[in-house]
């Protein structure tokens, strides 16, 4: 395959940073999508030109530390992260554009690469459930009904990546928020401290400069582990119940 | 392979060194030094170790810890939940990890499971049988103390992750699933779906979030370690480079503790994460911290074969599909090329259930592993020809679809299958899926006594990085255990009756030690961006990958291993005067970050090599071709090799210095392994 | 030590101190989502009384007389009306306040824009609500002055008292084409606006916590969004195609 990249290249957090355009060619359908990025750093670094910096770890679409809006699309057109992403979901002669995720939040460090540490930040506020090493009781005597198990379990699985806030128009983070939310918020041991965490997490939340959610709904089109949007529901109950609590 | 005394292959470098067995094959190669010994692990009986050590070793008063510093590298399960723990505890908590949030440590990938001896299925599961499985399932190349206390706080693990949320799968009744995993023969693995790495992860990163709040763990992400800081013979501090300014910073504190992961990436190729690396084990290892059994090397044989050259890496598929998938390779080596659907039944060769009838597709993993080699090595490999060779052997569904019907094997596998077709294109439900070995994990790692203390004082090493509770092979479910019983439940234990001493004098930042260890940092990086040649960092590593797979990979010999060693330090010259890095030292530049990762694997790989080289037995994922049994099963020695090798730094030119720890099991019986 | 909530070696933001609920962007969107639902139900009631011209001329003007002395002799002539009024003026201050914060937080999270950006997963509705509220915004005040405070009629020409009786003013209204237009674009624009707005609201609420739930509101929505800004489009076609006279 030959491709024509559109990447956007910005040395620092300081630089204005602009679409640089590249040829590739010899693309296999098989490779990954960063494995196509790979190919051309490489092909970059003989021409002496810096390789594209961009973030990954495990690419196995688990650790949420790729990123990429590709085409438009945080993760590119299938539900999944960009390190899952194939070369197969493109056609010989295709321009793809590549840039980082816009958001205030999320400044840019360089090329590709932001800076997402807002995210901890906000599970900083109160994302846990305070329970000191050794204090736990024995794990079997406070059974959870399977169905909020599995409630939990299924937007525990987050993995972090931002992509929810790279589609936002108002570039909100609720689907993130509203995932941890509801993990905890499902869970017998999550009861004690569900109201101040809800209200701390969502201050912490705005406090970082993420928008405020009108519903639209690309966050959970864009989510690679397609967490539902009923947890910014469960979110919004939540922040609701804990104001008639007094928070 | 043969298996007669190989006595043409010996090294031609000098003999001066004193003969420890029958043959010597890593003769000129090392050094043999004085042999080392555990001295924490209380005496007694096995039972009462654990509470003996934790009742003598000495606390700090709660006022003082606030003055103690503590340096964890690492977020993963070992260094998050120790982070969490000892900053619970009042200590003042410094962590670092490379990725942009803590939460990413390659700890998240981990699919299956945790062991913990809770019985809850009242099927005969105890603390001592989880310990029995794991001494053995390590083909007793491990420490007794260590893996005792290991199943001992296994059960105390499932109870804090729950309290802190991990939502573990569990029954209608409201309680916790366990499945078996692994080949034991009880059911003791706790999981939560196909994804048990990633939640209790997020468990620990959580609890240790809880502490940056409270003040008492600061977190540096984007901060790779590049050297420790041994002054006056304790650890006291890293170096570390702030990879988005590059500034290289100075950490100092009264103890340092490494929970850096594993190094199989000294591979290139293997399921880990692209960031993976050995730097922060190697600098310790070049200041005086001891290398254990680096060769043992766990090979999993159900993974995405590699595609193409472009291959930045492998993907695990679960062990669980070898159940109903039946794995094949044609007769003939010119039926390679076909579709299989065309392949007829009488021309293909289930070679698993014909050389070992009994086991069939069930064989353990190492095997399941070398066999797969094999049959490629014979030219019978399938899938598309990577280099002049094909990497791959069929893992078909078709007989278990017909005989439970599509359904059943969707709902079974359901996001596997998904998961092999967006990586491969292709269906598993018509096409056979093609499976091959990878590396996957590494049990061997800096060596540490009973307290996870390594040779370096003040220098403390948990999780995948140090070798102590796997032996030569670990079993499924393990490893999370492992990290997690280390950060929680035992480091914190130890590594007060270390801090009882402190806080240690201050040092500054013109401590020789300091000025040192910085200005070392600096000229390697100065170095690799003045070299200018012509090879990027990621044709080294390949290259490198490419001789570790090949010549200590799943089978080694002493003759591939020799030569290996030669390619390695021929690979080293290469690097050091002919690599390209571009761009700057004062900005993120992930070319940089690989060229000093790389550099440490080139070393590192040429210490597995004389580790597999002198370790003439095989064992566990150990399997050296000189020791095998007739029918090709793997050979113990244990007259010769029951030591783990604890190897020394022996300086830039001399040799390695190998230590020998002698294991002695008191509660558990040394057998040959038998899959018959 | 640096502060411990600050991660060092940056000046990136802290962590909040004593966090309100009633501060959260959440709060204002639920004062968003009262407002708007409070409008729900006043269009609702508005578009039952509008269709009263089908009628004819008496009953409608009788309606309109009847909203002044509703509640009488409990509440003083007109009573009900400017109860109603001020109700729905603080709704609208509180709708439009709102509004606009959002819109600010919005702008502000995304500074820099996106070369190509799609909009998978979104209806287009949802995409149109600040400018669809800024048209109804725009089109509320002119009806005001049209029909409530100034009484306009763009047909006589005459205003206040002498634009005529409520039924009279509002067919000459109609009988002019652009006025009809007008009215229909800004009709559209509120059944835009309600069939996001009608889910986002339940939403926000906090009462879509499952995907059927979800799927429910939202065909609620698009319902309503029909009947409202179709039952608000009959009279002022009926006028101009002469139904209504
Ligand atoms: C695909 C896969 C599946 C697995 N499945 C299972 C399973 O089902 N059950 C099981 O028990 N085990 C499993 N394992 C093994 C297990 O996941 C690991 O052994 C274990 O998680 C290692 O944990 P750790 O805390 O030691 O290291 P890691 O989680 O690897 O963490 C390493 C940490 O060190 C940091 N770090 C490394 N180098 C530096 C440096 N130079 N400077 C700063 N920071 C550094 C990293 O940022 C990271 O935070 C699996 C492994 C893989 C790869
Ligand atoms: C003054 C003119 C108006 C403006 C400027 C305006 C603007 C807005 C904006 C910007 C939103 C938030 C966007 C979103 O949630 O997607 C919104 C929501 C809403 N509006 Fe309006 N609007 C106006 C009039 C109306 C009217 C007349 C109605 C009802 C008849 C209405 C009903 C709603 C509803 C129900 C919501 C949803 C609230 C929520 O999301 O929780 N609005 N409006
Ligand atoms: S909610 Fe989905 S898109 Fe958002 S961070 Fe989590 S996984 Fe990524
Ligand atoms: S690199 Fe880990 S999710 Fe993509």
């Amino acid at each position: 395959m030959n491709l024509t990249l559109k990447i956007w290249r910005q040395t620092d957090a300081v630089d204005k940073g602009k679409i640089h355009t590249y040829a590739i060619s010899g693309i296999s359908q098989d490779m990954s999508f960063l494995e196509m990025l790979d190919v051309l750093n490489e092909q970059l670094n003989e021409q002496g030109e810096e390789p594209v910096a961009f973030d990954s770890d495990c690419r196995e679409g688990i650790c949420g530390m790729c990123s990429l809006m590709i085409n438009g699309e945080p993760h590119g057109p299938e539900v999944t992260t960009t390190c899952q992403l194939h070369m197969r979901s493109f056609n010989d002669g295709d321009t793809i554009t590549i840039e980082p995720w816009r958001s205030g939040a999320f400044p840019v460090v360089k090329d590709l690469v932001v800076d997402r540490s807002a995210f901890d930040r906000i599970i900083q506020s109160g994302g846990y459930i305070s329970a000191n090493t050794g204090s736990a009781p024995e794990a079997n005597s406070v059974p959870v009904p399977r169905d909020n198990a599995v409630r939990a379990f299924n937007v525990a699985t987050c993995i972090g990546c931002g992509a929810c806030v790279a589609a936002c128009p108002n570039g909100s983070a609720s689907l993130f928020l509203g995932a941890k939310i509801t993990h905890l918020g499902e869970l017998p041991q999550g009861q004690p401290e569900r109201w101040s965490r809800v209200v701390d997490m969502t201050a912490q939340h705005d406090h970082e400069g993420f928008g405020g959610c009108t519903n639209i709904g690309e966050c959970a089109a864009a989510c690679p582990k397609e967490i539902p949007l009923d947890v910014i529901s469960q979110l919004n109950k939540d922040l609701r119940t804990a104001m008639r609590h007094g928070h | 392979m043969t298996d007669m005394p190989d006595t043409t292959l010996t090294s031609d470098r000098s003999h001066d060194e004193p003969s420890p067995g029958q043959y010597d094959d890593a003769a000129g190669y090392y050094t043999l030094g004085e042999p080392i010994a555990d001295t924490k692990a209380p005496a007694g009986d096995i039972a009462d170790r654990w509470q003996t050590r934790k009742f003598e070793a000495r606390l700090v008063n709660p006022a003082n810890r606030r003055k103690l510093s503590i340096i964890i590298v690492g977020t993963g399960l070992a260094g998050g939940a120790a982070a969490a723990t000892l900053g619970e505890a009042g200590y003042n908590v410094k962590s670092f990890c490379y990725q942009d949030s803590p939460r990413r440590a390659h700890s998240i990938a981990a699919q299956g499971g945790i062991n913990a001896a809770k019985n809850y299925k009242e099927d005969g599961d105890s603390t001592h049988r989880l310990f029995y499985d794991t001494v053995k399932g390590g083909d007793y190349r491990s420490r007794e103390s260590n893996v005792y206390r290991l199943a001992e706080v296994s059960t105390n693990i499932i109870d804090q992750c729950v309290a802190q949320g991990v939502p573990f799968a569990r029954e209608y009744g409201g309680l916790l699933d366990n499945r078996s995993f692994g080949g034991v023969q009880v059911s003791r693995t706790f999981y939560a779906r196909g994804q048990t790495g990633q939640q209790l992860l997020i468990g620990a990163y959580q609890a240790m979030e809880r502490q940056v709040k409270l003040g008492t763990v600061t977190e540096y992400t984007r901060h790779e370690m590049l050297e420790v800081i041994v002054a006056d013979g304790q650890a006291r501090g890293i170096i570390a480079r702030d990879m988005v300014t590059g500034e290289i910073e100075t950490h100092l504190a009264d103890v340092v503790v490494l929970a850096s992961g594993g190094y199989g990436n000294v591979f290139y190729l293997s399921t880990n994460a692209m960031g993976s690396n050995v730097t922060a084990a190697w600098r310790a290892h070049r200041k005086g911290a001891y290398m254990a059994n680096p060769c043992y090397t766990q090979i999993h044989p159900t993974c995405i074969p590699v595609s193409g050259d472009h291959q930045s890496k492998l993907t695990l598929m679960s062990e669980s599909l070898r159940n109903d998938g039946r794995i094949w390779v044609p007769k003939k080596a010119e039926d390679c090329g076909k579709d299989p659907r065309d392949i007829p039944e009488e021309d293909r060769d289930y070679y698993l259930e014909r050389i070992y009838p009994s086991f069939g597709n069930l064989v353990p993993r190492d095997i399941a592993s070398r066999q797969a080699k094999n049959m490629c090595d014979e030219g019978r490999g399938v899938g598309p020809m990577v280099g002049d060779f094909r990497r791959g052997v069929y893992l078909d569904f078709k007989d278990a679809i017909a005989r439970l019907g599509k359904d059943a094997i969707e709902e079974k596998y359901d996001n596997l299958l998904d998961m092999y077709e967006r990586i491969t294109g292709e269906n598993p439900y018509e096409v056979p899926m093609r499976i091959y070995p990878a590396v996957h994990y590494v049990m061997g790692g800096l060596w540490v006594d009973y307290d996870l203390q390594s040779t370096i004082k003040g220098l403390f090493v948990t999780g995948e990085a140090n070798f102590s509770d796997h032996g030569a092979n670990r079993l499924g479910a393990s490893a999370l255990m492992q990290g997690l019983a280390d950060g929680y439940f035992v480091l914190p234990h130890t590594i007060r009756d270390y801090l009882a001493d402190g806080p240690f004098p201050e040092i500054g930042e013109d401590h020789p030690a300091v000025v040192e260890a910085r200005a070392d940092v600096e000229g390697r990086i100065e170095k690799f961006l003045s070299i200018n040649g012509n090879r990027s960092v990621d044709s080294f590593h390949r290259e490198l990958g490419h001789i570790m797979w090949e010549y200590c990979g799943m089978e080694r010999t002493a003759e591939g291993l020799r030569k290996a060693i030669d390619m390695i330090r021929e690979l080293k010259r290469e690097f050091w005067s002919d690599l390209k890095v571009l761009g700057t030292a004062d900005s993120l530049n992930q070319s940089l970050e690989k060229a000093g990762r790389v550099a440490d694997f080139i070393e590192l790989g040429e210490l597995m090599c004389i580790d597999a080289l002198n370790r003439r037995e095989s064992c566990g994922g150990h399997f050296r071709g000189e020791s095998q049994t007739e029918d090709g099963e793997a050979l113990r020695h244990d007259d010769e090799f029951a030591y783990v090798a604890a190897w020394e730094w022996g300086g830039q030119d001399g040799t390695p210095i190998l230590h020998k720890e002698e294991l002695v099991y008191t509660a558990i019986e040394m057998k040959q392994r038998s899959y018959k | 030590m640096a502060n411990p909530v600050t991660t060092p070696g940056s000046k990136r933001p802290t962590l909040v101190d004593g966090a309100r609920a009633s501060r959260t962007s959440i709060a204002l969107k639920l004062l968003m989502a009262l407002s708007g639902l409070a409008f729900v139900g006043f269009v609702l009631g508005h578009m039952y009384g509008n269709l009263k011209a089908f009628s004819g001329h008496d009953a409608f003007n009788e309606y309109a007389y009847h909203l002044k002395e509703l509640g009488e002799p409990m509440l003083p002539h007109m009573g009900f009306i400017w109860i109603m009024r001020g109700g729905l003026l603080l709704a609208l201050i509180i709708h439009v306040a709102c509004a606009i914060e959002l819109t600010r937080r919005a702008r502000k999270a995304r500074p820099v824009q996106y070369v190509v950006k799609k909009h998978t997963g979104a209806i287009p509705a949802s995409r149109l609500m600040r400018w669809g509220g800024l048209t109804l915004f725009l089109f509320i005040v002119w009806h005001l002055v049209n029909f409530t405070f100034g009484k306009v009629n763009v047909e006589t020409g005459e205003t206040g008292d002498a634009a005529g009786d409520p039924y009279n003013l509002l067919v000459d209204t109609f009988d002019v084409w652009w006025m009809t237009l007008i009215y229909l674009v800004a009709m559209a624009m509120l059944g835009a606006h309600l069939h996001h707005g009608v889910w986002s609201s339940m939403q926000t609420l906090g009462l879509t916590g499952t995907a059927e739930a979800r799927a429910r509101v939202k065909t609620i929505s698009f319902a309503l969004a029909i009947v409202i800004a179709g039952g608000f489009s009959l009279v002022p076609i009926a006028v101009l195609t002469g139904l209504i006279d």
